[in-house]
């Protein structure tokens, strides 16, 4: 039998190769977090304590601002993509399903922009 | 609904295998790294409102539940980050066989355990340090 829709096969498309995207970035954002995670745990028991004003020379420092938002924003788009599947998988009323998923992406968008917004704030000595 | 082909349903699985655990703790840790990220930005926020805020949120990240709640993180990370290095290179098509595999779902265990012992012992030095320093 044929696993084609009926729409699928009047229009006569093939395949636009976007199967595979959500796995591929999953797999993408993961490469990228082993070292970026492994930065940010080290740097942060390496810092010689947790006060005010050694964290924000910390994440004044130019690579280290750069690579922290890089940190925050890989981390929220592999977790947005991880509890996306979670959500998929376990929740199976659509309407239920289709607002999770919403406040999902929402949720991940508040993530990375407050965490974006908070490191260039500090960064850029707009904290006192 | 049953005129196309179905996927076998959950409760024909041996549920107490080796590989649906590895699969279900790697999924598990990847939730808990995500209420993580929500500890991280409320920290980063702090840090971006300044000093008095952020001396304010110290007093709650190093309060007794939230010394758990970094623990049970830590524990999470070692886990997800050995088990998704797993997940990696199965993707690249490597130790798929039924042995390997076997063999690296212990390997990651016993990891995971050995990087959460010592991330957890640094930390606490980290915390000693912070009780010996504080007025």
């Amino acid at each position: 039998m044929s696993l084609r829709s009926p729409l699928g096969r009047a229009l006569g498309a093939g395949s636009a190769k976007e199967g595979v995207r959500h796995w591929w970035t999953q797999r993408l954002s993961a490469v990228a977090l082993v070292p970026l995670a492994v930065w940010f745990v080290v740097s942060m028991l390496s810092l010689p304590s947790h006060d005010y004003a050694t964290v924000t020379v910390w994440m004044g420092q130019g690579w280290t601002a750069v690579f922290l938002i890089l940190f925050v924003l890989t981390a929220a788009w592999h977790s947005q993509q991880g509890v996306r599947v979670v959500v998929e998988d376990y929740v199976h009323n659509s309407g239920t399903k289709s607002l999770a998923l919403a406040l999902v992406t929402f949720f991940h968008a508040v993530v990375a922009v407050a965490g974006v917004f908070a490191i260039l704030k500090v960064a850029f000595g707009g904290a006192v | 609904m049953a005129d196309r082909p179905l996927s076998p349903h959950l409760s024909v699985y041996r549920m107490y295998r080796y590989s649906v655990l590895t699969s279900i703790t790697n999924r598990f840790t990847g939730v808990v790294l995500s209420i993580g990220l929500i500890v991280l930005v409320y920290w980063l926020m702090a840090a971006a409102e300044g000093a008095g805020a952020y001396e304010r949120a110290l007093g709650v990240l190093s309060s007794g539940p939230f010394k758990v709640i970094f623990l049970i993180v830590l524990a999470a990370f070692s886990y997800h980050l050995l088990a998704g290095i797993r997940h990696l290179i199965w993707d690249s098509g490597r130790g798929l066989e039924r042995a390997q595999s076997q063999r690296s779902a212990w390997l990651i265990g016993i990891a995971a355990l050995l990087l959460f012992a010592g991330l957890a012992w640094w930390t606490h030095l980290h915390w000693a340090a912070g009780a010996a320093g504080r007025p």
